[in-house]
């Protein structure tokens, strides 16, 4: 039997499943799916958690109505890779029910959240949305608050909305505002009518939908509305700290602002084209000097949030990791604290964990050994837990696990397990070298050692597992051994000639 | 060094941690002379240069720079202080590279106190001291296949590689024999033993062989 590839992730080195494929020196075995070995015959390789690669989620559930386009349009010529053209196309996105995002967001999280349901990225759902609201002369800034009034925050059980709808306070201010507005939209028509009825009245709503989420969102939105607010206060007569520049600033921007819409609500009259153009560009450029500053902080406050966000992140997570291991491990040892052997094993698995996880990036027992020596660090660590002798562990070059290898393991398995059984060693040793031509495990003891030729013939341990394991994969072992002087096994499994090739540019000296 | 084979020899600590040296004092007190200690780069280049030790105990992580930077510093104006390299750290890459910068071995935290004054004691009569885990770093640093493009042209082409006997005695330290049990084992004396294990720390240290940076280099990568 065959290694079975598994698709997808990280093809590297051995896309081609060739079962010798192997390499000397280093770790690669880093994608733990890439290559499923054979289930051991005494179950020593465990089966391989289930890969959580995105694209193919949708699997099971969506390939028949691939399936099915497919007959129905006999005319159409399939293209090899039309299954994964399907679901890059149908199916991007995260899978999950449409949410605004606040941990992404500018404004609502509503661009974010859209951009996380469809698959793309919200920079682009954001541009998109400014260029529909600029064409849509302002309604689509009515939807948006829309969205952000009626689609709940993720991780939120309900919207603003529904909560909205039980503040009775909140909608009369709501009306209120409305009507104020209408009135004040009503009377500037008068200057302009052109303009008010173009642009103005679909704000109303907006307004309106704005005072509900200002009253009804949660604490930590609300800072962010506060935070787009803000300017606006210090342009009332309450900013006490405004310099002589912001001062400076403020009227110019005033006076621009002023020419500029003198200049738009006089234009309906003439039919010149430049003067709107020119009423928009001092608009614009008062706009940018009125705001211009503020938009800079925000963007500022943005990137700092999010760098701290994410440095929070980490550090939740590092946190959670000590504790799960260290601390957990530090409180049993204070419990057993009058069994030293206990001690000891606790404190050497997980001297060993953390050891993996800061040096190799990997959290121990998760998943299944792809390479010999992650098989070797599995049988230290099983033995370790199981029978509370310490393994030291060498090994030597790696390579991908096949069939012979497997039982080389399992054979290792067996003879470090006998010696943590019966040697009565403190210690026990496991080395293993990879090399082109073949692949050496010694397992040694210090311990009471035995007479081999005086093994009774019950005693099948040994003899049966280790020996029969290895010569059926055209191994050999040999067990050096005397009383008082502790036992050494030594397994030896050439290796295809195919993988010696493969082996990085052949032999070595 | 005969003098200081039968004189304990005079040792100082390089450990940011003040536990662990306090703890390693405590306990090699008597068995060799602890004349000072460091918590850092720089306070062990001044204090190793005031006192001429015969031994430092190095950790391979130092707040302000790596041991090596110490081994660095130290070796250009005293060459005859000897490094014995400690820590609780596996990455291989730390550990080859302060061999290379000159530490003659390289212990972890884990070994026992008679151990460790034994490995001192080693150190001081000018031998080198391989844990099983530097055993099994310099077999897997050397093993690793140099390909064609890779081999620079070496002045000596005889440090870029081990010979049968080296890889026999490093795979025996591997496998946590001592020098006595190895020289049993392959009928050889403690001596030829020892030579042997001098002459891998040389080729270390003095092999131009590309092939050892880039393993390290895979090594974090991988």
């Amino acid at each position: 039997m065959r290694p079975r590839a598994v698709k997808g992730y990280g093809e590297g080195p051995w896309s081609d499943p060739d079962p010798g494929a192997c390499r000397l020196g280093g770790y690669q075995g880093k994608s733990r799916w890439q290559v499923r070995g054979p289930a051991g015959d005494d179950g020593c390789v465990q089966e391989p958690s289930e890969p959580t690669w995105p694209p193919f989620r949708f699997h099971d559930r969506h390939g028949w109505r691939a399936e099915r386009d497919w007959q129905a349009q006999p005319d159409w010529q399939p293209r090899p890779d039309w299954p994964a053209r399907a679901r890059r196309w149908r199916h991007r996105g995260n899978g999950e029910p449409l949410r605004r995002d606040p941990e992404d967001r500018l404004a609502g999280g509503v661009a974010a959240g859209v951009a996380a349901w469809r698959g793309f990225s919200p920079t682009t759902v954001r541009i998109v949305f400014v260029v529909v609201t600029l064409f849509s002369q302002g309604w689509l800034i009515p939807f948006y608050l829309g969205g952000w009034l009626l689609i709940p925050a993720k991780g939120a059980e309900a919207s603003i909305g529904s909560r909205a709808r039980h503040d009775s306070r909140g909608i009369a201010l709501a009306v209120g505002l409305a009507t104020l507005l209408c009135v004040l939209l009503g009377l500037a028509s008068v200057l302009n009518p052109w303009l008010i009825n173009t642009y103005g009245w679909q704000q109303v709503v907006s307004v309106a939908f704005l005072a509900l989420i200002w009253r009804n969102t949660p604490d930590s939105e609300q800072a962010a509305l506060r935070r787009l607010v803000e300017p606006l206060e210090s342009l009332g007569p309450g900013g006490t700290r405004a310099s002589r520049g912001t001062a400076i600033r403020l009227s110019a921007a005033v006076a621009l602002l002023g020419a500029g819409v003198g200049w738009l609500l006089t234009s309906h009259e003439s039919i010149a084209l430049l003067r709107p153009l020119a009423g928009l560009i001092l608009v614009t450029a008062g706009i940018v000097l009125l705001l211009g500053p503020w938009w800079l902080r925000i963007a500022r406050d943005l990137v700092l949030e999010r760098q701290a966000r994410a440095r929070a992140e980490e550090r939740a997570d590092i946190s959670s990791h000590i504790h799960d291991s260290v601390l957990q491990t530090l409180a049993l040892i204070q419990r057993r604290a009058d069994d030293p052997q206990q001690v000891v094993q606790l404190a050497r698995a997980q001297e060993r964990e953390l050891r993996s996880w800061l040096f190799e990036g990997r959290t121990l027992g998760d998943g299944d050994a792809t390479t010999f020596a992650e098989g070797i660090k599995q049988i230290q660590r099983d033995v370790e837990a199981r029978h509370g002798v310490p393994v030291e562990v060498v090994t030597v070059g790696d390579c991908q696990l096949d069939d012979d290898l497997t039982a080389l393991l399992a054979a290792a398995r067996e003879a470090t397990v006998n010696a943590a059984k019966w040697s009565g060693a403190s210690v026990i040793s496991l080395f293993a070298e990879v090399e082109p031509e073949q692949v050496e495990v010694a397992v040694r003891d210090r311990g009471k050692g035995f007479d081999p030729d005086a093994v009774p013939g019950d005693r099948k341990g040994l003899a049966e597992s280790v020996h029969g394991r290895m010569s059926r994969h055209g191994g050999s072992a040999a067990v050096h051994s005397a009383l008082g002087e502790g036992t050494k096994v030594t397994l030896t499994m050439p290796r295809a000639t195919t993988s010696a090739d493969a082996a990085g540019g052949g032999s070595r000296r | 060094m005969s003098t200081a084979a039968r004189t304990p020899p005079r040792v100082v600590l390089v450990d940011d941690h003040g536990l662990f040296r306090s703890g390693v004092r405590a306990e090699l007190g008597h068995q060799v002379e602890v004349v000072g200690e460091a918590d850092d780069v720089a306070p062990a280049i001044d204090v190793i240069g005031r006192l001429i030790p015969d031994v430092v105990l190095l950790d391979v992580h130092l707040p302000g720079g790596g041991g090596q930077a110490v081994i660095a510093a130290v070796k250009k104006d005293h060459p005859d202080v000897r490094f014995l390299a400690l820590s609780a750290s596996d990455a291989p890459e730390d550990v080859i590279a302060v061999i290379r910068a000159g530490a003659r071995g390289y212990v972890t935290k884990t070994i026992s106190t008679g151990e460790l004054a034994d490995a001192i004691q080693r150190v001081a009569d000018g031998d080198a001291v391989f844990s099983h885990r530097l055993a099994g770093f310099v077999l897997d640093a050397f093993a690793a296949a140099p390909s064609a493009q890779d081999v620079k042209p070496s002045f000596d082409p005889e440090l870029d590689q081990l010979t049968s006997r080296e890889r026999e005695v490093l795979r025996l330290i591997a496998q946590g024999y001592t020098y006595k049990e190895i020289a049993r084992e392959l009928y050889i004396s403690v001596k030829t033993v020892e030579s042997h294990v001098s002459s891998v720390l040389r080729k270390l240290q003095l092999s131009s062989r590309h092939q050892l940076t880039r393993w390290a280099t895979e090594r974090r990568l991988a």
